[in-house]
């Protein structure tokens, strides 16, 4: 028997979607091992999200709450996220646990996170898991590779497993109907790096609309739509109510802010409905959005590469179709 | 300023369609496929070389810039390709990647650290075979040192680098005092990214990655490049992480064109029922 401990994702006052990502994959974890699962929710000002975190099925909630935490820096959540692994953070020893799993997910919280915690536990760490696949009691994780083109399926052989998995290869997990109690775990006092490093500001994209990993619907944007990228995109994106996504060469094209990038390095994005307009679909972008259950191109090249993952393709100007294809959605909507 | 650079020799991701998955599914087949430095690595050492120069005048490089990678003999051009491009040395670490994993690469480049002394480590956030992310986040736990992760600007202060990071929603900014690791992001070469302390502000560098002159192609010969063994880094070379099978990606089916705007809208509605 083993448990689970899940990093939850915390902003605001509330968990973060990605935490519930994490916790899906721990369910089927904590069901291969025969044990429970408990999530760690970490900083300050942590408003509801530990009551949130006590709807989602865990064993126990733990909350690691101090102003130390406030702005999220690795250097100071690494050790307290580290010993709730291995149980000490509790006061009384009744209630601690090693945990043989700790899972997060890969935002770029995760990414910066876990692995200094695995390295932190001597663990090995396994990052972007797509999928879980249990074998007579052991884990065995398939992630993808070589920008999405080759899935390598691992194990990790270290007492604890330190792992992130993919937002949009797991589903995010319900509340359950029951309450997990909750429990204060102490905040570990960080080792020097933290002294060396200093939080000096963060810089939010102001944005209207849904965040572009969990949104239903992307309309995304290639190098083709030049200066008028958000002028053509915007009202589609509108209509359907969109996130929107940018190729790697429009965000270098500096058409697209960068943090719109899809792809094997920027987000990776499995919406219901997947718009690839004017971008000719570098096997980097593809792998960022390969996941999508729909996909439409609009490209006016017949023989770009995006046409052999697109369900539906046409080959048009993308000036004179975006328009006209969001105002029949508007049409056929209304 | 000291910078040390671990750059990792990669089968060129846009000819990754031809990674070959054999039947057996044990391995990646990586035969017949083009070498070239991880690009992220590239970025790292474009950042390294601004960091050590004041943008007018490369030639008078104020610091070192001390290459590294894991790998067999055949890696030695990727070396010598940076060391034409401005690094001062290089060292390989005679190795096969299917021996190493992210933490052995880590605990062997802490060894490299402690011998080498560099004020900063900075590296590509991945490599572009592996996907993994995670090489320097290890490598500065084991140091104790502070991090700067998906670094998109680096701006040299007195003893401080002032990095802004591309994460989730935006740029979140922290300043770590030396000696650090940074991991960079594609926006790392951009005109206006890295600055030294003795960059004038209002120099912009070329977009990308500098090329190397024939001249320097010819210096790096002679600049030093030795011969490391694993087994003096890491003492326990145990893999953490075991890859026991390879999969190709699940194939999608092909689609269909559409011949206009009204055709993609019926279909969605009525046969994809999406909109």
């Amino acid at each position: 028997m083993a448990d689970v401990l899940v990093v939850a994702e915390a902003a605001d006052g509330k968990l973060k979607k990605t935490t519930h990502s994490a916790v899906t994959f721990a369910r089927q974890a904590a069901a291969a091992l025969g044990g429970t699962y408990s999530i760690l929710v970490i900083g300050d000002a942590l408003g509801d999200a530990a009551a949130e975190a006590a709807t989602l099925g865990a064993a126990k909630v733990l909350v690691a709450q101090a102003s130390s935490l406030k702005d999220y820096v690795a250097e100071r959540y690494v050790p307290t996220v580290a010993a709730a692994a291995k149980g000490t953070a509790n006061a009384d020893p009744r209630t601690s646990a090693t945990y043989a799993v700790v899972v997060g997910t890969a935002s770029a919280y995760g990414k910066d996170l876990l692995p200094r915690v695995a390295a932190r536990l001597s663990a090995g760490f396994a990052s972007d898991i797509s999928e879980l696949l249990p074998e007579g009691g052991k884990l065995k994780y398939k992630r993808p590779m070589y920008a999405g083109n080759a899935y390598g399926v691992c194990t990790v052989s270290t007492p604890v497993q330190v792992v992130s998995v993919r937002q949009s290869a797991f589903a995010a997990a319900e509340p359950t109907g029951s309450t997990s109690p909750i429990e204060q775990v102490a905040v570990v006092p960080p080792s020097a790096a933290a002294e060396r490093v200093e939080f000096v500001s963060f810089d939010q994209v102001k944005s209207e609309r849904p965040e572009l990993t969990e949104a239903k619907v992307v309309v995304s944007g290639g190098r083709a739509l030049k200066e008028r990228f958000n002028e053509v995109l915007d009202p589609l994106a509108d209509v359907l109510g969109a996130a929107v996504g940018a190729s790697r060469a429009a965000c270098d094209a500096g058409y697209a802010a960068s943090d719109l990038q899809v792809g094997q390095t920027g987000k990776v994005v499995a919406p219901s409905l997947y718009i690839a307009v004017g971008i000719s679909g570098a096997i980097q972008h593809l792998a960022g959005m390969k996941g999508s259950k729909v996909i439409v191109a609009i490209n006016k090249d017949a023989d770009a590469p995006i046409f052999q993952v697109a369900d539906y393709g046409l080959v048009a100007d993308l000036f004179a179709t975006v328009p006209e294809l969001a105002k029949q959605i508007q049409a056929a909507r209304s | 300023m000291k910078i040390l650079v671990p750059l990792k020799r990669v089968a060129d991701p846009d000819n990754a369609n031809k990674v070959k998955i054999p039947a057996s599914g044990d391995k990646i087949e990586t035969t017949g496929l083009e070498w070239k430095p991880n690009p992220f690595d590239e970025y790292a050492l474009e950042a390294a070389l601004r960091l050590t120069e004041d943008g007018k005048a490369p030639k008078t490089r104020a610091g070192e810039v001390v290459v590294v990678t894991f790998g067999p003999k055949e890696t030695e051009p990727t070396l010598r390709a940076a060391l034409a491009t401005g690094a001062d040395k290089a060292i390989r670490v005679d190795a096969t990647d299917d021996k190493l994993d992210g933490d052995l690469v880590a605990r062997a480049l802490k060894t490299l650290v402690e011998r080498e002394k560099p004020d900063v480590v900075v590296m590509g956030k991945q490599a572009v075979d592996g996907d993994s992310n995670q090489v320097g986040q290890i490598l500065a736990e084991l140091l104790d040192w502070p991090l700067a992760t998906f670094a998109a600007t680096i701006k040299e202060e007195k003893g401080a680098l002032l990095v802004g990071r591309e994460v989730d929603g935006g740029v979140s900014t922290l300043r770590v005092r030396l000696p650090a690791v940074v991991t960079v992001d594609l926006r790392i070469v951009a005109p206006t990214s890295v600055y030294s302390q003795k960059t004038a502000p209002a120099f912009k560098y070329n977009d990308g990655v500098r090329f190397a002159a024939l001249p320097a192609i010819m210096a790096a010969k002679k600049k030093p490049l030795t011969e490391v063994k694993l087994a003096d880094l890491a003492a326990d070379q145990a893999l953490k992480v075991q890859y026991t099978a390879f999969q190709p990606p699940p194939a999608r089916k092909a689609g269909i064109k559409v011949k206009d705007v009204s055709e993609l809208v019926s279909r969605l509605k009525n046969e994809a029922k999406v909109i």
